[in-house]
């Protein structure tokens, strides 16, 4: 399921990004990988998705949340 | 002397400012635009015999070549090549800080970690045994604390000695995992064959770069063979792990990091976000969270101006007393050509400027109070829903909200914008946005024509009116000619942090000191050179029956400045202006505090008994308040100052984008100021 499709507060695990390689490894380096645990913090349903990761708050537009798959 | 330079890298929001304030307290510098890199803060400082050259590189998450920011930080290690590199770590966030740690440790220099706000973690109930994890990583480990100054002279002494010592025995031992090294090795025996490097630690670094589809560094290499050999090895990678090289990399140096964390880190309780979280529930409220933003900006604007007024007045009567005390070394009615230049041209520009002062300082220390408290990328995520409709994301926010410093900065920020459509678009719409020179064009306006009740909101009406225009014409150029797709975004919100005062000062400082730079070289010789245009060639004989004004307005029209102003007048007839806006927009265009005082020049020639009325008093005199509006919004939208152009030009790396920038807004101010004025009079608003 996309991580856009998340209501806040639940945790969900990170399978896969679609995404072009340099936004890829940008991902990465901030900590989003294959396997890490997401909390969803705020999700209205339209503008940015705010999650927490390894104790970062972390926003991410829309769009990016639509390519985000999670479990 | 021994003299070494050092380099601190780290992530955006790790406390580095904060530690390389502290490092260099006064003693450093921003380089200077237009023309000469500002990328590089630089500083120095003292350690023992040692004298240390500090470069503070841009806060990045990694060395890739995801947006201009992360290449600078890379080839300024790759390039430069400091004699160290000190990485500056979160210590309550230390996993993803070390990924980019272990990317600069890669690249085989020497390292020191710097892990800042430590007393944090430590309240935080994160405890680390600093000992075993510096023998995990293979580089010394300083605990810091930069807003209290505790651990830097021990940062600052591992770092000389790091650079003593030189070139590290090893680069941290990653277990990259037997594919991924056969790889690396396949990979690096061809960038030998085909002599790009001899160094082996170079070509593994390379290797590793390349396999990740690192652009840059592919486009050094004009091997065909070697590209067909990255693009096979990563095919491979692809088909074995079922995810691409990048990921199966960023994921092995993760493992490394948490595997390293486990041994040598124990978190007791996962506090560090719980007071910030409580304040974002309302400051970024889906309801409370706009009005909350655009009341703290009112809030902004309405202490610039309330706080800075007395101040202004002080000034504004010191420059006066300066004025008559040199102007009373001269003979009453004296025509002496040089007390009109130090009366009427230098003071009367320069000074006229420097009034100003306070409230350009006022809105400097707002606006670093929002940077530093962590507010800045709130306003982006409260903005993006906003931007978004206009086809940029919310990170394009926070260059606008610096452009209402300067906008030369602004233009810079929009670096981190990794869209070359959105960068562009940002930054030929950046100069509506109103910076602080204009604000002297303001301050000047609105008290002369607007009473007392209506100045703040005015001020705050001709900044919502750029604002509004930046979004219409973003838009406007989103589906013109910067069509196309939106890119994804992706930001840290950084916890809320107690802004400290000398952070903030220094902010402030960097600031106002390149306004009074300004005020003493540009306006000074802009000064000058209107003054002389304002005041040559004299009129030979004038008519004696003629009332003092009138002698001084035949003069006036005589000189050059005169001749130009009324060579404009046809064209600025229809907006309300006469020939001395005229030439007050000439010099606006060096830069726009020059308007300020070429008025001040302008209404203060020919004054012989130095019985000087406040330059206001005359402005009422002699235009209608839907004139000042109209001045006020020309000047806003109007042609921005050559230092914007520069850098546009520098940034945007054309001469196209700068001279649509220069064009596009000079036709819009005077089609809008047109439209404002006619009917205005038409309707008669403000003319009276």
């Amino acid at each position: 399921m996309p991580l856009s499709a998340v209501p806040p507060g639940r945790s969900v695990v990170l399978r896969r990004i679609r995404s072009g390689c340099v936004l890829g490894l940008h991902l990465a380096a901030m900590g989003f990988v294959p396997g890490v645990p997401l909390d969803v913090r705020q999700n209205t349903g339209n503008g940015p998705v705010i999650v927490g990761l390894k104790g970062t708050r972390v926003m991410l537009g829309r769009g990016m949340a639509e390519k985000m798959s999670v479990e | 002397m021994e003299r070494i330079t050092m380099a601190l890298a780290g992530n955006p929001n790790s406390g580095k400012t904060t530690l390389f304030n502290s490092l260099t307290g006064s003693r450093q510098h921003v380089g200077n635009y237009p023309g000469v890199t500002v990328e590089k803060k630089e500083g120095t400082c003292r350690f023992e015999e040692t004298e240390v050259n500090v470069v503070d590189l841009p806060g990045t998450y990694s060395l890739t070549a995801y947006s201009a920011e992360e290449l600078v930080a890379r080839n300024y290690i790759l390039e430069e090549k400091p004699d160290v590199v000190v990485d500056v770590i979160d210590a309550s966030n230390l996993e993803r800080n070390l990924y980019l740690a272990l990317q600069v440790m890669e690249l085989g220099v020497p390292v020191v970690l710097a892990f800042n706000m430590s007393d944090m973690a430590r309240a935080r109930g994160i405890e680390f045994d600093i000992e075993l994890l510096s023998s995990l990583l293979g580089v010394p480990i300083i605990p810091t604390v930069g807003n209290k100054n505790t651990g830097v002279q021990e940062m600052l002494g591992a770092a000389v000695r790091a650079a003593r010592a030189g070139r590290p025995a090893r680069v941290p031992d990653i277990h990259y995992g037997e594919e991924i090294n056969q790889a690396f090795e396949r990979i690096k025996d061809r960038l030998r064959e085909c002599h790009t490097t001899t160094d082996d630690r170079e070509a593994r670094w390379m290797a590793i770069k390349l396999l990740e589809d690192d652009k840059e560094v592919a486009a050094d290499i004009r091997s065909d063979e070697l590209h067909e050999t990255v693009r096979l090895e990563r095919a491979r990678i692809e088909s074995v792990f079922g995810d691409s090289a990048e990921t199966v990399i960023a994921d092995r140096r993760y493992g490394f990091i948490s595997g390293a964390c486990q041994e040598a880190v124990r978190s007791t309780v996962e506090a560090r976000h719980t007071r910030s979280d409580r304040i974002d529930e309302i400051v970024i409220h889906r309801l409370w969270g706009l009005p909350i933003f655009l009341g703290l900006m009112y809030l902004v604007f309405w202490l610039t101006f309330t706080i800075g007024t007395p101040p202004m007045h002080w000034l504004d009567s010191l420059f006066g007393w300066l004025g008559q005390t040199i102007g009373g070394l001269w003979p009453k009615g004296s025509d002496s050509i040089l007390k009109s230049l130090l009366v009427d041209g230098i003071i009367g520009g320069v000074g006229g400027v420097m009034v100003f002062l306070p409230n350009i300082v006022l809105l400097f220390l707002a606006i670093a109070a929002l940077e530093d408290s962590g507010y800045m990328a709130r306003a982006a995520f409260l903005m993006d829903r906003v931007m978004h409709k206009i086809g940029l994301h919310g990170k394009s926010f926070i260059p606008m909200l610096t452009g209402l410093g300067c906008t030369v900065p602004a233009i810079m920020a929009t670096r981190t914008l990794e869209s070359q459509r959105d960068r562009l678009t940002t930054m030929l719409v950046l100069p509506l946005v109103s910076c602080g020179a204009r604000l002297t064009i303001y301050t000047l306006i609105i008290p002369a024509f607007f009473p007392e009740q209506w100045r703040a909101p005015m001020l705050w009406i001709i900044y919502v009116i750029g604002m509004g225009l930046a979004v219409l014409c973003a838009k406007l150029l989103r589906s013109t000619i910067f069509k196309g797709e939106t890119v994804p975004f992706v930001m840290e919100l950084p916890p809320y942090r107690m802004p400290t005062l000398k952070g903030m000062a220094i902010h402030m400082w960097e600031r106002a000191g390149l306004y009074l730079k300004k005020a003493g070289t540009i306006i000074l010789a802009v000064s000058v050179i209107l003054w002389a245009l304002t005041s040559f060639p004299k009129v030979q004989d004038t008519d004696p029956h003629a009332s003092p004004a009138e002698r001084q307005a035949a003069e006036l029209s005589y000189t050059l400045a005169g001749r130009i102003g009324h060579a404009m007048e046809p064209i600025i007839k229809p907006l309300g202006f006469d020939w001395r806006i005229g030439t007050a927009m000439i010099g606006a265009f060096a830069a726009k505090e020059v308007f300020v005082a070429q008025m001040g020049i302008v209404y203060s020639i020919g004054e012989a008994d130095g019985e000087s009325t406040p330059l206001r008093d005359k402005l009422r005199a002699a235009y209608s308040p839907l004139v000042g509006f109209c001045i006020m919004l020309f000047m806003l939208i109007s042609a921005p100052c050559m230092a914007t152009i520069a850098v546009t030009r520098r940034e945007s790396n054309s001469w196209k984008w700068a001279l649509f920038q220069l064009g596009g807004l000079t036709v819009m101010a005077y089609v809008l100021t047109l439209a404002v004025y006619q009917l205005g009079t038409l309707f008669g608003i403000g003319i009276k």
